[in-house]
């Protein structure tokens, strides 16, 4: 009895301190940026002797935070909702009408979560159809990006949805677009509610695709805001992390509240997928 | 009423028209690119032949150390990430029995962060004068054991993989643990009943059932670490030296340079290693056992 309980008191032993070593360097941002920019100097874990809130202020001002949070949001939600519709739709009808062409289509559309994007001719393209270093530009990019993923995550879950709704909807008079808006769209809420979630974390933290197609500063998201503003500021590690924290806070919200349909939607993908 | 009329093909038009405009056709074009000296300084496009290949198998550039770079990288953290990953899945499924959703929201955490963020944290924790990793080490008595993380070119890529591992576990330590969560508990009381040791239990029943988790992981890694980027672009810039160079940061420096037939090269050489690297895994794990 006694080892087991032993037991027990390692394992937990074990998952504190594995918890506390993935927790740690963020809370080593939340605590320096707080402090003053000698005490921040270290990084340390030390708390602030004195609470220094302006370094919020300062940083929302210097990085240009305000504008670029606007267009950090501007692009996670309108190619999180583009993307999610678009993959939908597509999915809803290749995983009901399962001919020969719609399998090979199915399969060419998820090869692309593999695929490696070639940035060279992809900026040619860009530039032919005028939408680089555009705002509509990056949104439909990063939706494009966003397909190949959704689709697979979206199709395993049409088939848990009973056909014979399709059929009743139908007798009642339903056409091919009232039908998926009004009866399908709402079953697929719960796929659709972790793709969307991920799909919006996705673009939220990417840096790669602004780097490539964005060179006006006025359309930088807030990854490369910050690691702009890390450049400029590199000796002031209090504002670094001030700058950092308001980048992360909102990912961390939508994480903390929306956790249970992330971590369990990653695995719907992944393992019975 | 017909299928094709009640699932029309103009459902699939947008999201294909999207992915074959934005994702297919700079693919294909890009492997006709690859053979001209397309650059950012004159307005002709020429075919070179093998050229741009012939730079970046030859020994004077730096391209065959940028593949080794990635190969290592993509090996190691693959080995750290699952061995890790699988380690926390069975502490939690096996281990504890309370706080079990407080400890994966935690351990998940930096999964959840902007890789760049995670760099540009590391950075102040790696840094050998005063970072807190040193810091920590000289605290305990290991003096010997702090180092210049990010600057020592031998050790850097290692400090990379070691933050990339960091960054990435929780994530499949959360599909290891629903794959554990599929294995019946019935086979584990048999094995009890059998008198079977806990290694032989592990070896015998999860091993073999995880297997399927185990093949995805191992997919999702392999797409990772051959594309990785942005830890590697924050974290060192592919420094010191070319000692962290990857492929796709030198694919980057290539469009900055405005050398587009060379990079566009190099990406087909990614390319390449994609598809052989995702053949062979898939190929050597289906061989694996599947069952007990």
């Amino acid at each position: 009895m006694l080892s087991k309980q032993l037991k027990r008191g390692a394992a937990h032993s074990l998952a504190i301190i594995a918890s506390l070593i993935m927790v740690i360097p963020v809370y080593l941002i939340a605590i320096n940026a707080l402090k003053s920019t000698a005490q921040a100097s270290s990084m340390g874990i030390d708390l602030p002797t004195t609470v220094q809130l302006d370094n919020f202020g300062t940083v929302i001002e210097k990085g240009k935070l305000g504008t670029s949070f606007f267009n950090s949001v501007l692009y996670a939600s309108s190619a999180t909702i583009l993307g999610t519709f678009l993959a939908a739709m597509a999915a809803y009808v290749l995983s009901r009408n399962r001919t020969r062409l719609n399998r090979f289509l199915y399969f060419f559309l998820i090869m692309g979560i593999a695929l490696p994007i070639n940035f060279f001719t992809l900026t040619k393209m860009m530039q032919v159809t005028h939408l680089i270093n555009t705002k509509p530009g990056i949104i439909i990019l990063y939706a494009a990006t966003q397909i190949p993923f959704a689709v697979f995550l979206i199709y395993g879950f049409v088939d848990s949805i009973p056909r014979e709704l399709d059929e009743a909807a139908t007798i009642d008079g339903c056409g091919p677009i009232q039908l998926f808006v009004q009866v399908i769209l709402p079953l697929l809420t719960p796929v659709l509610v972790t793709t969307g979630i991920l799909s919006f974390l996705g673009v939220w933290n990417d840096f790669l695709l602004p780097l490539y197609y964005l060179n006006n500063s006025a359309n930088w998201p807030m990854t490369l805001a910050v690691y702009n503003f890390f450049g400029q500021y590199q000796q002031s590690w209090n504002l670094v992390s001030a700058d950092i924290l308001l980048t992360i806070l909102p990912v961390v919200v939508v994480y903390l509240v929306g956790q249970r349909f992330i971590l369990s939607g990653l695995t719907t993908g992944a393992v019975k997928g | 009423m017909k299928l094709r009329s009640r699932y029309p093909y103009y459902f699939v038009l947008a999201a294909l028209i999207l992915y074959v405009v934005f994702f297919i056709i700079p693919s294909l074009s890009g492997i006709a690119y690859a053979f001209t000296d397309w650059n950012a300084y004159s307005g002709e496009v020429n075919f070179v032949g093998l050229q741009n290949f012939q730079t970046i198998l030859s020994p004077g550039e730096n391209y065959l150390s940028y593949i080794s770079n990635t190969l290592v990288f993509t090996a190691i953290t693959i080995i750290l990430k699952t061995v890790f990953g699988l380690g926390l899945a069975l502490l939690l499924s096996e281990g504890v029995r309370r706080f079990v959703n407080a400890y994966r929201v935690m351990i998940y955490l930096p999964a959840v962060l902007p890789t760049l963020v995670v760099a540009l944290i590391f950075r102040s924790i790696l840094n050998p004068a005063t970072g807190l990793l040193n810091t920590f080490l000289r605290g305990i008595g290991l003096d010997s054991a702090a180092r210049p993380w990010l600057v020592d070119p031998h050790i850097a890529l290692y400090s990379v993989i070691g933050v990339d591992t960091w960054k990435g576990v929780g994530y499949i330590m959360v599909i290891l643990l629903a794959g554990l969560q599929t294995i019946p508990r019935e086979y584990y009381e048999a094995a009890e009943v059998d008198g079977a040791s806990a290694w032989s239990r592990f070896w015998h029943i999860t091993l073999p059932l995880l297997m399927p988790a185990i093949v995805v992981v191992t997919v999702l890694n392999v797409l990772y670490g051959l594309r990785v980027f942005d830890i590697v672009y924050a974290l060192t810039n592919g420094g010191p030296g070319y000692a962290t160079e990857v492929l796709s940061t030198a694919i980057f420096k290539a469009f900055s340079q405005g050398q587009y037939g060379l990079g566009t090269a190099v990406s087909s050489v990614l390319f390449v290693i994609l598809l052989v690297a995702g053949y062979f895994v898939i190929r050597l794990l289906e061989r694996e056992p599947a069952g007990g």
